[in-house]
């Protein structure tokens, strides 16, 4: 997009930059007052999942570490708003109920600091980076990379979900912590009116994901990024340290995961282990591979798409998903690597409609790129330059 | 003394489970490069296997053979396991040699099919998917040969296979309204494997009492690794298998037919998933969820034993094993009874067997930093680092 300075702006061209802006805009001004509040709340969560999904583009899209346990950051997020929440609900000197079933008389000691809001604000995205940076810098240090990294985070994320599911009298176990009931500024968190903000902080969050993850790839260093997943000797070769780029991508994508595990965690009223759980961690793997891996807006839109379709056959023929989503996976390996925005990109509606008869779109004039004859001469011309360059190579020796 | 030798076997027997069940996945990790994260459930087709022959055999005609339904079942779960593995090959895995992280995504989805299939498959819902898949496979035959010469003709060959799925699935239907069709075969509840009564005891040996079932599985697992080691090492394909890993463009140019070699070290690794789903059905009752309880263990058993080397995978499940049950039950506290207090508390934090988890995942990636390509890495040029 360039955007020269001296020209003038006329409503018709700033329709033309803005309108997905003001469509978005729009959309979140009116949707809350449009959908039922059980169907606004799953789009809150959905689009809460698009930020994670931001963070696995990030890495797997433009830097190609296929992460396998994004989940440990996602649950620690949630973890983190959610014990905030229960503490903030107490009377003074109380302890959350749970604890009581397991004997515990005092709060242990990592849940303190969560009396504090600001504190908490802070922790949903520090942690999760601090967590993330330390996995990465102990990873990408020794080199490890390509299908043993997607291995060492599923054991790491395997190990997360262990403890986490063993430690009733810590952090409540396999039960996870409530968040629906929990009072928020004296509201419930899961009103009606706290959703339907929630729902916007979810807009805004997203937004602000989006354009930190397009600042980040736009510039130096997403080219960085993308030179580690092209080639990562040559990058090295050339005097780049590549493990400082992984450790920090993979720390963003950590702090991306942990606020989209708070979003998600108060919009679906509880966090638990099964957050950790392996499966779900790769299906956010799916979401963004869908919608277009190295495309942001695709994986906020894979997310959004799978996880409706999910909800919707899941209501109609819950068992025939699991068909469905496996499905997907084959799919989107063999036939459509770059996602349903790549596939667009490319300009594969066009080559759809060419199949199926309509004048396909051209790079020049309909009349030269269509004309059988001028394409012979192009073949012939093309074929003969081909020729002359393997002769040329036979005459140079090596290649 | 005792307590030492009730550890060591016990952690024996959870290695032997660990090495049987990642032997498979290292010659197939290990010599082709794959990851496949179908193994599990590969596991699992084996132990139902067990399962149908166990209850075949139990009425009926072959009721003699009841007593050794278990042996009889290995060579069928290394076949039906081993055949699962080849057709995930011929359709699947091929078309992504050299794209380890798209096959690795593409397996986990056959999983997830693989897991829902045997969940919900019954009379009804097989025949509609032999019908889909032959209808899809004879759609060019049956379709005007005219049609494929349109510049649409890749939209039909899609189409056809649509149209062919739209059929099973209404075929799967109609025939689902008949009750005795509609039954499914094993659904998503856990089926049970009974052991012959000849591995139900034990045997008592210098005070360590050792179930039968559990010696079987240490049999099992010897007589497994020897067959691989011989294999590998004796046989003429082993020696095939071994020269692609080695250097593939230059097999090929002397002659190695390397796509057949990669369907039979497919095969091979898939069938002895196969062999340890039988194993497994001894230690309790398993169902479709089975695959994803041994799938990271088995590749941190890979990762750790270092990749293409057997004596690796040896090591390293034992070693897992044996750590694994030394913490989990506690026995270090049994052991030495007079540990520091600071020490004794730790201890008894990992004394669980998911926690026991913890803390050997944990050591896992702290000893990879100091050895990150396993215990006996991968000597030479070839060697991509």
């Amino acid at each position: 997009m360039t955007i020269t300075s001296n020209s003038a702006i006329t409503p018709a061209t700033f329709l033309r930059r803005w309108w997905p802006w003001i469509a978005i805009i729009a959309a979140a001004l009116i949707l809350p007052f449009v959908l039922p509040p059980f169907r606004l709340n799953l789009l809150g969560r959905f689009l809460s999942l698009g930020i994670v999904a931001l963070g696995i583009d990030l890495i797997w899209g433009f830097t190609g570490l296929l992460s396998l346990g994004q989940g440990i950051f996602f649950a620690l997020g949630g973890y983190a708003i959610a014990m905030y929440l229960q503490l903030d609900s107490l009377e003074p000197g109380q302890l959350p109920e749970f604890f009581g079933l397991y004997g515990v008389k005092e709060l242990p000691l990592f849940w303190q600091p969560f009396n504090s809001a600001w504190f908490t604000l802070v922790a949903i995205w520090v942690v999760p980076a601090v967590v993330a940076g330390l996995l990465g810098y102990l990873v990408f240090r020794n080199r490890i990379k390509g299908v043993y990294f997607s291995i060492l985070t599923q054991a790491a994320l395997l190990v997360f979900f262990n403890f986490f599911n063993g430690q009733q009298k810590l952090i409540n176990g396999t039960n996870g912590l409530k968040t629906d009931t929990a009072s928020f500024f004296g509201q419930m968190v899961g009103s009606d009116a706290m959703q339907r903000n929630l729902f916007w902080i979810t807009v805004l969050l997203v937004i602000a994901a989006w354009t930190l993850c397009r600042w980040l790839t736009s510039g130096r260093f997403g080219d960085a990024l993308i030179a580690v997943r092209d080639d990562e000797p040559r990058l090295r070769f050339t005097g780049y340290n590549p493990t400082a780029f992984k450790t920090l991508v993979f720390t963003v994508a950590g702090a991306l995961a942990g606020i989209s595990g708070a979003l998600y965690t108060v919009q679906s009223g509880i966090v638990s282990p099964q957050f950790m759980a392996v499966p779900f961690s790769i299906e956010m793997v799916i979401w963004v591979a869908v919608g277009g891996r190295g495309t942001l807006i695709g994986a906020v839109f894979g997310a959004v798409l799978i996880n409706y379709a999910k909800s919707l056959i899941s209501e109609q023929l819950p068992e025939t998903w699991l068909f469905i989503q496996g499905g997907l996976f084959l799919l989107v390996v063999t036939a459509l690597p770059d996602g349903v925005v790549g596939w667009w990109r490319q300009g594969g509606p066009g080559r759809i409609l060419a199949m199926l008869g309509s004048s396909p779109a051209t790079a020049t004039y309909p009349g030269l790129d269509l004309d059988p004859e001028v394409q012979a001469e192009r073949r012939a011309i093309e074929s003969r330059a081909i020729a002359e360059e393997s002769g040329a190579r036979e005459i140079g020796g090596e290649p | 003394m005792n307590v030492l030798l009730d550890t060591l076997f016990n952690g024996l027997a959870i290695g032997s489970v660990l090495m049987l069940a990642a032997l498979g996945l290292a010659v197939v990790f290990g010599l082709m490069g794959v990851i496949n994260m179908a193994h599990g459930e590969l596991m699992m087709l084996g132990a139902y296997t067990t399962f149908v022959v166990q209850n075949l055999l139990k009425n009926g005609p072959l009721e003699g053979l009841f007593p050794i339904y278990i042996l009889i079942s290995i060579p069928l779960a290394f076949l039906v396991s081993g055949l699962a593995g080849l057709l995930l090959e011929k359709t699947v895995i091929r078309r992504l040699y050299g794209r380890p992280l798209e096959t690795l995504l593409a397996t986990w989805g056959v999983s997830l099919i693989l897991q829902q299939f045997v969940r919900s498959v019954s009379s009804a819902f097989f025949i509609g998917l032999v019908v889909a898949v032959a209808l899809g496979m004879l759609a060019p035959r049956l379709l005007p040969a005219a049609w494929w010469r349109q510049r649409w003709s890749p939209l039909l060959g899609v189409g056809g296979w649509i149209g062919a799925t739209v059929v099973g699935i209404g075929l799967a239907a109609v025939l689902g309204n008949q009750r005795e069709l509609h039954q499914p075969w094993f659904s998503a509840r856990n089926i049970d494997v009974t052991a012959p009564e000849w591995l139900q005891g034990s045997i008592e040996v210098a005070g360590v009492t050792m179930p039968t079932a559990r010696l079987f599985i240490i049999a099992l697992t010897v007589l497994a690794l020897l067959a691989v080691h011989w294999f590998l090492q004796k046989s003429v394909w082993g020696i095939r298998i071994r020269a692609v890993t080695q250097n593939r463009p230059m097999s090929s140019c002397l002659g190695i037919p390397t796509e057949k070699v990669d369907a039979l070290t497919f095969l091979v690794g898939s069938g002895l998933a196969g062999v340890a789903g039988v194993a497994v059905t001894l230690l309790g009752s398993v169902g479709p969820n089975l695959g994803g309880n041994y799938i990271v263990d088995c590749f941190m058993v890979v990762v750790l034993g270092g990749v293409g080397k057997l004596l690796g995978t040896v090591v390293a499940a034992l070693g897992i094993g044996v750590l694994s049950y030394i913490l989990g039950s506690g026995s270090l506290l049994l052991l030495w009874p007079q540990m520091p207090a600071g020490l004794n508390e730790t201890i008894t934090f990992f004394a669980t067997t998911s926690m026991a988890k913890v803390l050997v995942f944990i050591l896992i990636v702290v000893f990879l930093q100091f050895r990150p390509a396993g215990l006996f890495p991968q000597k030479g040029r070839m060697v991509e680092v």
